[in-house]
C-alpha cells in the first residue's frame, strides 16, 4: 500500500544511530540545502528549517536532558518557597547579603523559574518535533508490507543454512526431480511463512529470480511503545500545567470538639490554582471528635517515639446526616471531592481569663505549636478586650515537665504525664487594632510591657490543668482548664485537648497524571524489551542446481537475542541443527 | 543473644567472607595480567610456533594453568584472550555465594527482629541494598552468556566498603516504624529503589571496564606499545558496552517505577504527589541522567565512551543521593534514623 519500497529510514533525527548516514544518503532534491556544501546562503526559511533540524536532533535533546538534570540541582541546595517557605525566611535571615542575589536568579523558586522552564519547554518542543514525524511514519510502516528479501542473505545477522528435504518421487510418476524440488521449496517457504506468522511476524511471500522466499518483520510494538512513552511525558506536562490550575490546597487547624466548614473563610491558609473558582467548594462540615496519639512505651531505644496518630472525625454534608470518618497519616479521608490529610498535631490548652470581678473576658483552646519530639510547645494568647489594657501571653506547654540541671524546663515525653503550662504576660498594645493581619502564633511585644518572666524579676505564671492563679498588677485571674475534670486526680492523660492540622486538597488532574504515568511505564517496558527484527527465509538455488534453505535476520534497534532467534527458528523450521556432513549419525 | 545481635554477627561474618572473596578476585586479576604478559612473551619467543602447542616455556613462569591454553595469536586487540580456568576465580565466586548466604540470613534476621521489612532506616537500606547488589551480580553470572566473574573484585569491594560504613556509622537498634512509614508502599517503593541500585552498580562497573578496555583498544590500534594487563583477557569494549546497557536499562525501568510509586505514596502521606522535596529532586536528576544515557546510546557520536561516562555520572548521583542527600540535606525523606 505504501509506495515506499524501503521503510528502513525510521524517520529518526539525522544523528540517531538507526538513521542512515548523512554522507551515505545524498540529499533529496526536495531539500537542496541539505547536503550542499556549496550553497552560498540559507534563506529565512532555510534558516528556520536549519534551526528546527538542530532543535529536534538527538544531540540537542541529549544536551537539554543533561542541562535539565543540572538545572534541577540548585533547588536541592537552597530552600524552596514551594516546599519550605520557612526555610527561605531563615535563609534570608542567615545570609542577608547572598539571599537577595540568589533571589534575583529565582534560586528560591527554581522549578517555576524562567531558566528552568526554558530548559524543559525547549526539551518538550524538541520532543514534539521528533515525535510527530515519527508517529506519522510509524502509521505508514504499520500498513506497509515487509520489504523485499535481500539478494544475499549471507551478509546479514545470524545467517544459517539448512538442507531442503525433497521427498523421493513416488514410483511410477513421471515428475522430474526439478519440479519436485520446486514444490518442496514452495512448501517449505509456505511452512516458514505460517510459522513466522504464528510467532507474531508480519509476513510477505516474494518470488524473486525464481527463488521462493518469505520476508517477515515483527516488533512494531517497540516503536509504538517508544511513541507512547514520549507522548505520555507530554501528557503529564499538560495535565500538571493545566489540570493542576483547577485545584486548590488549604490548611486548617481544628481542636478536638471543634469543627470547620469547607468555605474559603474557614481556612487558615488557602492556595487556589490559577483557574480555581471558590464557588466550587462544597460546604461540608468536618468535626474533629478525637485525636488519638500513641507513643512507644516498651522499647527502651525508642521511648516516646510516635506509633500512631488517628483523627476521628465526623463529616456532615450541607443537607445530610453526619458520617463518621478516620484520617490517619498515610490514609487520607477522601470525601466530597476533597482529600483530607492529617499532617500535624499538638496540644491546644484551654485557657480562661477573668477580670478582677470574676467575669470571663477570654476563654479558648489555643493551639500550641510543637517545637521538639517531646512536644515542648509554644503558643500565644491574646486578650484584646475586657481588661483595662490589652493583654498578651507567650506560653510554653510541657506535656511531661522535667527540670534540666540548668533550671530550665523541658519535656521528657510527648504524652500527658505531668503537663505544665508557663506563661509570660505582656500588657499594652497588641497591634491588632489597625487592620494589619497578624499571625495568631506570634506576639509583637514592641509596644507592650512585660509583667512576668525574663528580666522583670517576677516569676512566670506556672499552671497545671485545673489550676487558677491571679494575674500580676491585679489584672484578674487565669485558669488552665482541665479538659477532663472527672478524671482521677493524678491522671492527666486526657487533661489537655489536642488539635489536628489538616491539609485539604483537591487536584482534578491527579487521575490523569496517574494514567500518563502508567502509560510511561508500559511504553518504556515495551520500547526497551520488545525486539524489532526482520527475518528472511529463502530457498536459494546453488550453481549446481541444488536448493538450500537460507535464514537470516536484521536487528532494528537493540536486539541482543537476534542471532539466537534466527538459529532457533531455523531449527524449528528445518528440524534440528545442521548435521556436519562427515559426522556419523548419532545413536 | 537477641535476634538483632545475631543479625549483626552474621553481617560481620558475611563481611569476613566477602573480604576473602575480594582477595581471591584480586589475585585472579593479577594472574590475568601475568597470563597476558606471558602470552605476548610466547608470541615473541616462538614466532614460528604459531598454532603449535606451546607448553613448558609458559607453564613454568606462570603458576596458573591458564596461559598454557593461550595460543600465541591471542595477543591481538580484538576478542578476549583465552584465559582458561583460574582456581582463585572459582574460590572468589564460591566465597561470594557463602557471603551472600550469610548476608541474606543477616538481613532476614534483622527483619524478623524488627517485625517488618528490613529497609526502614539508613542502616537497613545499606544492608538490603548491598545484599541486592550481590544478588544481581550472582544472577547475572547465571544468566549471562559472557563470563563476568571478573566483576567480582568491584562487587565484593563495593559491598564490603558499604557494609563497613553501614555497621560503623549508620547502625541503629530496632525501633518501631514512625506513622509516615506505616504503608504498603514501604515494602514496594523502597525495595524497588534498592533493586535498581543493584543494577545501576553493575552497569557502572561494566562501564568503567568498558572505558579502560576502549582506551587499551585505541592504543593497540595506534600500534603503540601496550602494557599487557588483565584487560586482555576480558571481552572487548563493544561487548562490555552492550552488557552495561542491558543491565542499566533494567535499573532504569525499576527507577522509573520507584519514582512513580514514590509519587503515589507521597500523595497519600504528604498530600501531594510531587513537591520538589530534596529526595524527589535527586530521584528526578538520577532519572534524567540515565534517560540521557539511553539517548546517548542512540546518538551518533555519543555511543561508546561518552555514554559510558554518563552511566558513571549516573551511578555517582545514585551514591550521592543515598549518602549526602540522606545525611546532610533537609527534606521530608528524613528516615535515616540518625
Amino acid at each position: 500500500m505504501s509506495p515506499r519500497s524501503d521503510p528502513d529510514a525510521l524517520s529518526r533525527p539525522d544523528d540517531h544511530i538507526d538513521a542512515p548516514e548523512r554522507d551515505a544518503a545524498p540529499a533529496s532534491p526536495r531539500q537542496p540545502e541539505d547536503g550542499a556544501v556549496t550553497q552560498p546562503k540559507l534563506g529565512a526559511v532555510g534558516w528556520l528549517r536549519f534551526a528546527w533540524r538542530q532543535l529536534t536532533s538527538m544531540r540537542t535533546a541529549l544536551l537539554l536532558l543533561l542541562l535539565l538534570a543540572i538545572a534541577a540541582v540548585p533547588g536541592s541546595l537552597v530552600p524552596q518557597r514551594s516546599s519550605d517557605p520557612n526555610g527561605v525566611s531563615q535563609y534570608f535571615a542567615d545570609n542577608p547579603d547572598l539571599a537577595p542575589v540568589l533571589d534575583s536568579f529565582q534560586m528560591f523558586d527554581v522549578y517555576t523559574s524562567a531558566w528552568f522552564s526554558a530548559v524543559y519547554l525547549l526539551l518538550f518542543v524538541s520532543l514534539i518535533g521528533c515525535v510527530i514525524p515519527r508517529t506519522k511514519h510509524h502509521f505508514e510502516a504499520l500498513r506497509a508490507r515487509p520489504p523485499r528479501t535481500p539478494a544475499r542473505l549471507s551478509r546479514l545477522a545470524g545467517y544459517t543454512e539448512r538442507p531442503l528435504v525433497v521427498p523421493e518421487p513416488a514410483e511410477g510418476t513421471a515428475a522430474s526431480t526439478g519440479s519436485a524440488t520446486d514444490a518442496a521449496a514452495d512448501a517449505a517457504i509456505d511452512a516458514a511463512a505460517a510459522q513466522l506468522k504464528q510467532a507474531g511476524y508480519r509476513v510477505e511471500r516474494y518470488d524473486l529470480r525464481g527463488e521462493a522466499s518469505v520476508s517477515a518483520e515483527r516488533g512494531y510494538l517497540r516503536e509504538t511503545g517508544n511513541l507512547v512513552f514520549h507522548t505520555a511525558l507530554l501528557g503529564i506536562l499538560v495535565a500538571v500545567g493545566i489540570g493542576g490550575g483547577f485545584g486548590f490546597s488549604g490548611q486548617r487547624v481544628v481542636v478536638e470538639g471543634q469543627s470547620f466548614v469547607n468555605t474559603l473563610a474557614a481556612y487558615d491558609s488557602f492556595n487556589p490554582g490559577r483557574f480555581f473558582d471558590d464557588a466550587n467548594l462544597d460546604p461540608y462540615r468536618l468535626e474533629l471528635e478525637e485525636l488519638d496519639a500513641v507513643y512507644e512505651t516498651q522499647n527502651q531505644e525508642a521511648i516516646g517515639q510516635p506509633i500512631d496518630f488517628t483523627a476521628r472525625v465526623s463529616v456532615q454534608a450541607q443537607d445530610g446526616a453526619a458520617e463518621p470518618g478516620v484520617v490517619k497519616v498515610n490514609e487520607p479521608l477522601r470525601v466530597h471531592g476533597t482529600d483530607v490529610y492529617l499532617l500535624g498535631n499538638g496540644y491546644a490548652p484551654t485557657i480562661t481569663v477573668r477580670d478582677p470581678d470574676g467575669e470571663v473576658v477570654f476563654t479558648d483552646s489555643v493551639p500550641f505549636l510543637p517545637q521538639d519530639a517531646n512536644l515542648t510547645s509554644i503558643g500565644v494568647v491574646k486578650v484584646p478586650d475586657g481588661l483595662a489594657d490589652q493583654l498578651g501571653m507567650v506560653g510554653f506547654l510541657y506535656p511531661t515537665q522535667t527540670t534540666l540541671p540548668s533550671g530550665a524546663y523541658t519535656s521528657s515525653y510527648p504524652d500527658l504525664v505531668f503537663p505544665v503550662l508557663t506563661l509570660n504576660v505582656y500588657q499594652g498594645d497588641l497591634g491588632i487594632d489597625d487592620g494589619v493581619p497578624t499571625s495568631v502564633y506570634t506576639l509583637d511585644p514592641s509596644s507592650m510591657e512585660q509583667l512576668t518572666g525574663g528580666s522583670t524579676g517576677v516569676d512566670s505564671i506556672e499552671l497545671m490543668p485545673g489550676e487558677t492563679v491571679d494575674l500580676p498588677n491585679g489584672l484578674g485571674s487565669i485558669t488552665f482548664e482541665n479538659a477532663d475534670p472527672d478524671a482521677a486526680a493524678d491522671d492527666y492523660s486526657t487533661s489537655v485537648s489536642r488539635f489536628a492540622s489538616f491539609d485539604i486538597h483537591n487536584d482534578p488532574s491527579q487521575g490523569w497524571v496517574l494514567v500518563f504515568a502508567v502509560l510511561i511505564l508500559a511504553g518504556l517496558l515495551v520500547s526497551l524489551f520488545v525486539p524489532r527484527r526482520r527475518m528472511w527465509v529463502k530457498a536459494a538455488r546453488r550453481p549446481d542446481g541444488t536448493v538450500v534453505l537460507e535464514y537470516a535476520g536484521l536487528a532494528r534497534g537493540e536486539d541482543p537475542g537476534l542471532e539466537d532467534a534466527v538459529a532457533a527458528f531455523a531449527d524449528k523450521h528445518a528440524g534440528g541443527p545442521p548435521q556436519p556432513a562427515k559426522r556419523n549419525p548419532s545413536t | 543473644m537477641t535476634l538483632d545481635q545475631i543479625s549483626i554477627t552474621l553481617v560481620y561474618s558475611a563481611m569476613a567472607v566477602y573480604a576473602v572473596a575480594f582477595i581471591a578476585y584480586a589475585i585472579d586479576l593479577a594472574r590475568r595480567s601475568a597470563a597476558a604478559t606471558a602470552a605476548v612473551a610466547v608470541a615473541v619467543e616462538a614466532p614460528a610456533a604459531v598454532g603449535a602447542p606451546v607448553s613448558t616455556k609458559v607453564a613454568e613462569p606462570v603458576e596458573a594453568a591458564a596461559a598454557v591454553e593461550a595460543p600465541a595469536s591471542t595477543s591481538s586487540a580484538n576478542g578476549a584472550m583465552a584465559y582458561g580456568r583460574s582456581p582463585s576465580l572459582r574460590v572468589g565466586v564460591a566465597m561470594t555465594v557463602v557471603a551472600w548466604l550469610l548476608h541474606l540470613a543477616a538481613d532476614v534476621t534483622r527483619g524478623i527482629a524488627a517485625e517488618r521489612v528490613p529497609w526502614a532506616n539508613m542502616y537497613e537500606f545499606a544492608l538490603t541494598g548491598t545484599l541486592i547488589i550481590t544478588t544481581v551480580y550472582l544472577l547475572v553470572l547465571v544468566v549471562s552468556k559472557h563470563d563476568l566473574r571478573f566483576l567480582g573484585t568491584f562487587v565484593t569491594g563495593l559491598v564490603l566498603v558499604l557494609l563497613g560504613v553501614a555497621t560503623v556509622n549508620f547502625y541503629v537498634s530496632v525501633v518501631p516504624l514512625p506513622p509516615a512509614l506505616q504503608s504498603a508502599w514501604l515494602v514496594i517503593h523502597v525495595f524497588v529503589a534498592t533493586s535498581s541500585v543493584g543494577f545501576f552498580a553493575l552497569g557502572f562497573a561494566l562501564s568503567v571496564v568498558q572505558l579502560l578496555q576502549s582506551r587499551r583498544e585505541s592504543l593497540v590500534a595506534s600500534a603503540k606499545a601496550v602494557k599487557q594487563s588483565f584487560l586482555a583477557t576480558l571481552p572487548d569494549s563493544a561487548t562490555l558496552e552492550n552488557l552495561a546497557y542491558r543491565v542499566t536499562i533494567v535499573g532504569f525501568i525499576l527507577w522509573t517505577f520507584t519514582l512513580m510509586a514514590g509519587a503515589i505514596w507521597a500523595e497519600a502521606a504528604w498530600g501531594r504527589y510531587w513537591g520538589w522535596d530534596t529526595k524527589e529532586v535527586w530521584t528526578f536528576i538520577i532519572w534524567v541522567v540515565y534517560a540521557g544515557y539511553i539517548h546517548a546510546r542512540a546518538t551518533r557520536g555519543w555511543r561508546g565512551s561518552r555514554s559510558a561516562w554518563l552511566a558513571i555520572i549516573g551511578f555517582s548521583t545514585v551514591l550521592f543521593n543515598f549518602t549526602v542527600v540522606n545525611l546532610f540535606f533537609k527534606g521530608l525523606h528524613a528516615y535515616s534514623g540518625l
